[in-house]
């Protein structure tokens, strides 16, 4: 009887396991919503990296991106995400062991946890104002000549966040971790290193490379604090699609912006897929 | 710990005292190298995290007289004229939290209740509306997003209308935030008790399942004001000012102005606090359950 009429919807209570015909009704709203400011929004910019200054369709933006500038942008896109992605991944899995070894409830997981959140996804131009107060040309510790220097000066603060993000994706991973591998390990006679390179290790490393490709994503949409630290040069495409926004008016082409967005997309898109396997693979023995 | 080197009649009755430390199961050594390396890590790390904001609050106390101390760049968040004045972008980054927070949860929570209790098979396109925003930039969403603000700007200028996007940006952490709580009730043993007493829909979702999840709803509202407090991208290139955006252009016409350095460290200080609240709240759930 589990196939009843769609007539009685709402009449009766809904046995499990029934698709009820009307009832994704209730979805619309939240739906719609999502489609005017989420998909429409990315469906614009695809249609119209496609699209010529007078309308019609054209690969002209696309074939413009192989530029100079444009170039040079994602040549420094890309130096900036590996080395503040690699570096923000290792150390911060070593500290998210660190916080994991700890007590559950105890103060310092608490403090590195809120503490995190707030440096990983909340900071923006803020973290930019502190390295200028620590070591810019007037800084408190040392005024650096290097701080500006590209990718590594900018490497450094963008560790400010992604070391913090790494500890708040990787530490799920490293608290499922179980003491009993350990023991078995040691009770089979294997010592520290060995826990780590064939057991700990293995277990760890589709999350640890899932989260750094996550932290070079992150690393490759940051717009704000390069934008606070430096606006007059382009160092990454952010920066370049910012101009691009801005200046609408003196560009050759008014969709330049689309199609740097497009590639930012398809870089993006690459990256996440990767992530989204790996964190598959990682979650097997998270349970 | 030197109970693994005990015959194993011993080791049973220590066992509860193993289990409830967490490390258990190591040896002395190894226990002692584990605390010098944690002790040393969150040294080295927590240097490295303070030592700038340290910084930033030093410079905001910083007096005329290079070297001297004084409250006036924190007094002067009040005051700062701007243009357009410090006061009125905070006022507006405030608002534009409540209203993102109040939109968020008015039009997730029933969302995500409906789909558990009546379209199942809609959650998993519910989670990858939900998580997309963390795929797709900001800086990305900004380039479409401009033609649909030029739309909006014929109906309203106000900044406020910043608060469409803003929902889709905090979307995925909002929904991580609820999902966790309604995971953790048992929404279909709670519904079926009480459409078999006579509960229409509404009363089941509103008054069954809302007060479940209070605590989740407030972990989303919290995420969700941090979001908007630190956002810059969207706001900037849309030309709109909130405060992270009022901060940009002072830093661009005066260099080192004090009032930076206190506005930034109490909206960190704040965001801190919040997700801090967050993590106490968390715990009291875990506690709750048995």
């Amino acid at each position: 009887m589990s196939s009843a009429t769609a007539t009685d919807v709402g009449a009766r209570p809904v046995r499990a396991g029934r698709r009820p015909p009307l009832a994704w009704v209730g979805t619309v709203p939240f739906l719609a919503y999502a489609a005017v400011f989420l998909l429409l929004p990315t469906g614009l910019v695809i249609w119209n990296a496609f699209k010529g200054n007078s309308g019609g369709w054209t690969f002209a933006n696309i074939s413009a991106l192989n530029t100079g500038p444009v170039r040079s942008a994602f040549t420094g896109s890309l130096q900036l995400c590996v080395i503040s992605s690699v570096i923000g991944a290792i150390l911060g899995a070593i500290l998210a062991y660190a916080v994991a070894s700890g007590d559950p409830d105890g103060l310092i997981r608490r403090l590195y946890i809120a503490g995190s959140g707030v440096l990983a996804q909340f900071g923006g131009v803020t973290l930019a104002f502190a390295f200028l107060a620590t070591i810019g040309p007037a800084g408190l510790l040392l005024h650096a000549s290097w701080y500006l220097n590209f990718p590594w000066g900018i490497s450094l603060i963008y560790c400010y966040f992604q070391i913090p993000l790494m500890v708040l994706v990787f530490l799920p991973a490293v608290d499922g971790l179980k003491i009993q591998w350990r023991e078995a390990a040691e009770n089979l006679g294997g010592s520290t290193w060995h826990y780590w390179r064939y057991v700990a290790g293995p277990l760890l490393a589709p999350a640890f490379t899932g989260a750094a490709l996550l932290l070079f994503a992150n690393a490759l949409s940051a717009f704000a604090t390069i934008e606070a630290w430096e606006d007059q040069v382009n160092y990454v495409v952010p920066q370049s699609i910012g101009g691009s926004l801005i200046s609408e008016v003196g560009l050759a082409n008014v969709h330049e912006g689309d199609a740097l967005a497009l590639g930012m997309i398809v870089v993006v898109v690459i990256v996440m897929t990767g992530y989204f396997l790996l964190q598959g693979r990682a979650a097997r023995w998270q349970r | 710990m030197a109970a693994l080197n005990q015959p194993l009649g011993d080791l049973a009755a220590d066992l509860p005292a193993a289990a409830a430390r967490r490390p258990g199961g190591l040896r002395a050594s190894q226990r002692r190298r584990l605390k010098v390396f944690r002790y040393l890590t969150f040294t080295i790390f927590g240097l490295f995290f303070l030592l700038p904001l340290l910084a930033m609050v030093r410079f905001s106390l910083e007096g005329v007289k290079h070297g001297t101390w004084s409250v006036a760049a924190w007094t002067a968040i009040a005051s700062y004229p701007g243009p357009p004045p410090l006061l009125s972008s905070i006022e507006i980054t405030l608002e534009l939290a409540v209203i993102t927070s109040v939109v968020m949860v008015v039009l997730v929570v029933p969302t995500m209740i409906w789909i558990r209790l009546r379209v199942q098979w809609f959650s998993r396109v519910m989670e990858f509306i939900c998580l997309l925003p963390l795929t797709i930039p900001a800086i990305v969403l900004v380039v479409g997003l401009a033609p649909i603000y030029n739309r909006i700007e014929r109906y309203n200028v106000s900044a406020l209308m910043l608060f469409w996007v803003y929902v889709i940006l905090a979307l995925p952490y909002a929904y991580r935030a609820l999902a966790a709580g309604l995971n953790a009730v048992d929404a279909t043993t709670l519904s079926e008790a009480a459409r078999s007493l006579g509960a229409r829909w509404g009363t089941v979702m509103f008054r069954i399942i809302v007060p479940n999840m209070w605590q989740a709803i407030l972990n989303a509202l919290l995420l969700t004001i941090a979001l908007v407090l630190g956002e810059f991208t969207i706001a900037y290139l849309l030309t709109y000012v909130n405060l992270q955006v009022n901060l940009f252009e002072i830093s661009r016409s005066t260099e080192n102005a004090g009032v930076l350095f206190s506005a930034s460290a109490a909206t960190l200080l704040f965001a801190f606090v919040l997700l801090l609240i967050l993590s106490y709240a968390g715990r009291r759930l875990r506690r709750g359950r048995p």
